[in-house]
C-alpha cells in the first residue's frame, strides 16, 4: 500500500512538472511572446524601448524561462493574468468556489440520477423501463454540453443541474452494464435462489463486488464534470473557472490558461489517485 | 436491432448526400446576406428562414453539415493514426517502451481535454480565415483526441506480441519490420476501425462545443457549433423555431452514430 501511495505521489509530481513544462513551452512559443505594448508608445525614446526589450531578454532563453517558471510554481507564485491584469492566484480564489460547487453538486446529482435509473432496470429486468431509461440517457448523451447549457440559459436553471444532465448518461450506462454483469454472477444467483431480498443482495453481494469500478468511475466523472463546466459556465454566465478559461482563450492569456489546466489536472489526478487507493483497499485479498 | 442500425446508416448517408448535392447546386450561398430579411421566419425563398445577418439558414445548415461530416472523420483518422503509432509501438515492443508510452497516455488523459483544447487553440491565431480555421479546429481535435484509443490499441498489440503465429514468424527469421507490417498491423485493423468509427461522433460533439464558444470554425463558414451560437437569442429563436434545426440535425446524426456503434459514453 505504501509503495502504491508513493507511486501516486510520483504521478502527481510528474503531472505538475509535465504540465508546467508544457505550459512554459506554450507560453514561450506563442506568437507575440516578449513583446511589450509599451514599445508602441511613440513618446518613448530608442533607449527606453531598448531597455524594455532587455527586460524581456532573459525570458527568451528557454532553459532560463523553464527554471524561472517552475521555481515560481514551486513557491506558489502563479504569475499575473495579462488580459484581466490581476494575479492568477487571486482570480483562482475568487472563481474556484463557484466551479467547485457546481461540479460537486453536478457529480452528486448525476450519480443519484444515473444510479437511480440503472438500479430498477437491473433489478426488475423490464424491457419497457430499460428502453425508456436508455432513450433518455441516449438523448442527453448525443447533446453537446453547449446545447444543454442553452436550455438552462432559456429557463434560468442552475449550472450544477446542467452538469448533472451532461454527466448522468455516462454514469447510467456504465452503472447499468456493471450492475447487470454483477447481478448475473453465480454467487448472486445462488443468493437469490436461497431467498435473499433484493436490498440485501445489492448491499452485501453486488455493491462490494462493483465498488472498485464504481470508485474509478467517480474519479473519471470529476474530470468530465470540469470539462462540461466550460461551455455551461460560458453560456449560463456563471463566474467560475470554466468561464475564466474561455476568457483567457479569447484574450490569448496563456499564463492564466496554462495555470488553470495544470491546477485542474492536479485536482483530477488527485481524485483519481484517491479513488484508486480506496478501490484497492476494498478489493478482497485471496486467503 | 439490425433494422434500426440499417435505418440509422441510411439516415446518415442521406444527410451526407443531401449536404453534398446542395453545395454543388448553389455553392457559396451560405455566405450571401439578404439584408432586407434579417431574422426572417421560414418562407418560399428561405425555407428555414434567415439568421440575424440575413443569411439563408438552410444553405448554412447544409454547408455546416458538410464540414462536420467530412472533417470529423478526418480528425478521427488522424487521432487513430497517432493512437496506432503510440499504442502499437507500446504494445508490440513492451518493456520500457510500453511503460513510457502508457505513462505519456496517462498524463495526457489526466489533463482535461477541453481545457487542453482551449489552451492549444489560444496559442494559434484566432483571426484566421475560414478554411484555415476549419483545418486548425479538426487537426487540433485529432492531435489531442488519440490518448484513449492508444490505450486500447496497446492492449491489442500486447496480445498479438505473445501470439503463436508471431512467435512462429520470428522463429522463421522474419524481420521485425516485416512482422509489424505483414502480421501485426493487419490484425490490429478491426480495433483501429472500431476506434476510428467511435471517435467520429466524439469529434462532432467536441467541434459543436468549441464552435458554441466561438473557438471553432471562423465566420462566414458555417458549422453546427457556430450555428448553436445563434440560439443564444431566446426571442429570435421563439420568433423562428426553425433556428433549432442545426441542433436537431446534430442530435439525429449523433444518435444514428450511437445506434450504429453503441458505446459507454461520448466525451
Amino acid at each position: 500500500m505504501r509503495s502504491r501511495i508513493l507511486q501516486h505521489v510520483l504521478i502527481l509530481l510528474l503531472t505538475a512538472l509535465f504540465g508546467g513544462l508544457l505550459g512554459a513551452t506554450l507560453v514561450r512559443l506563442a506568437p507575440g511572446f516578449g513583446v511589450d505594448e509599451q514599445e508602441y508608445d511613440s513618446r518613448l525614446s530608442r533607449e527606453s524601448i531598448q531597455a524594455l526589450r532587455q527586460a524581456h531578454a532573459d525570458e527568451k532563453n528557454l532553459l532560463h524561462f523553464y527554471s524561472g517558471y517552475l521555481l515560481g510554481l514551486a513557491r506558489g507564485e502563479l504569475g499575473a493574468s495579462h488580459s484581466l491584469n490581476r494575479p492568477v492566484a487571486e482570480l483562482f480564489r475568487e472563481r474556484f468556489p463557484v466551479t467547485f460547487r457546481s461540479v460537486l453538486l453536478g457529480c452528486l446529482g448525476s450519480w443519484v440520477l444515473g444510479f437511480g435509473l440503472a438500479l430498477p432496470g437491473v433489478l426488475r429486468r423490464c424491457w419497457g423501463y430499460d428502453l425508456f431509461a436508455s432513450a433518455l440517457s441516449g438523448f442527453f448523451l448525443c447533446l453537446p454540453s453547449a446545447a444543454v447549457a442553452l436550455l438552462f440559459l432559456y429557463f434560468r436553471g442552475p449550472a450544477s443541474v446542467a452538469v448533472t444532465l451532461v454527466l448522468f448518461p455516462r454514469i447510467f450506462r456504465y452503472a447499468r452494464n456493471l450492475l447487470g454483469e454483477t447481478f448475473d454472477r453465480p454467487h448472486v444467483l445462488t443468493a437469490r435462489a436461497k431467498g435473499l431480498g433484493d436490498a440485501r443482495i445489492f448491499a452485501w453481494h453486488v455493491l462490494p463486488e462493483a465498488a472498485p469500478q464504481l470508485l474509478a468511475l467517480l474519479g473519471v466523472s470529476l474530470n468530465l464534470a470540469f470539462a462540461a463546466a466550460i461551455p455551461i459556465e460560458v453560456i449560463c454566465d456563471s463566474p467560475g473557472v470554466g468561464q475564466l478559461a474561455w476568457q483567457a482563450a479569447l484574450g490569448r492569456d496563456l499564463p492564466l490558461l496554462v495555470n488553470l489546466t495544470v491546477l485542474i489536472a492536479l485536482i483530477t489526478v488527485t481524485a483519481n489517485s484517491l479513488t484508486d487507493l480506496a478501490s484497492r483497499s476494498l478489493v478482497r485479498q485471496p486467503a | 436491432m439490425r433494422i434500426m442500425r440499417r435505418i440509422a446508416l441510411g439516415i446518415l448517408i442521406g444527410v451526407f448526400l443531401v449536404s453534398l448535392v446542395a453545395e454543388l447546386v448553389a455553392p457559396g450561398l451560405y455566405a450571401v446576406q439578404f439584408r432586407d430579411a434579417p431574422n426572417a421566419p421560414g418562407s418560399r425563398e428561405h425555407l428555414l428562414g434567415t439568421d440575424e445577418l440575413g443569411r439563408d439558414l438552410l444553405a448554412r445548415l447544409l454547408a455546416g453539415t458538410q464540414v462536420s461530416l467530412l472533417l470529423a472523420p478526418a480528425a478521427a483518422f488522424l487521432a487513430t493514426l497517432i493512437a496506432a503509432l503510440v499504442g502499437g509501438v507500446a504494445g508490440y515492443l513492451g518493456g520500457w517502451w510500453e511503460r513510457l508510452c502508457l505513462g505519456a497516455v496517462d498524463l495526457f488523459l489526466s489533463l482535461p481535454w477541453l481545457f487542453l483544447l482551449l489552451t492549444a487553440r489560444a496559442m494559434l491565431p484566432l483571426d484566421v480565415s475560414a478554411w484555415p480555421s476549419v483545418l486548425i479546429t479538426f487537426v487540433l481535435l485529432g492531435c489531442l483526441g488519440w490518448a484513449a484509443s492508444a490505450r486500447i490499441v496497446c492492449a491489442g498489440a500486447r496480445a498479438l506480441r505473445y501470439s503463436d503465429y508471431i512467435l512462429l514468424a520470428r522463429a522463421n527469421g522474419c524481420s521485425e519490420t516485416r512482422i509489424a507490417l505483414r502480421h501485426v498491423l493487419p490484425n490490429l485493423k478491426p480495433i483501429l476501425l472500431a476506434q476510428f468509427l467511435i471517435s467520429i461522433p466524439v469529434f462532432v460533439l467536441a467541434e459543436a462545443n468549441l464552435g458554441a464558444l466561438g473557438l471553432g470554425v471562423s465566420e462566414p463558414f458555417p458549422s453546427w457549433g457556430g450555428m448553436l451560437r445563434g440560439l443564444e437569442n431566446y426571442s429570435a429563436t421563439l420568433a423562428n423555431p426553425w433556428k433549432v434545426a442545426p441542433l436537431a440535425l446534430l442530435l439525429v446524426v449523433t444518435s444514428c452514430f450511437q445506434m450504429i456503434f453503441p458505446q459507454e459514453g461520448l466525451t
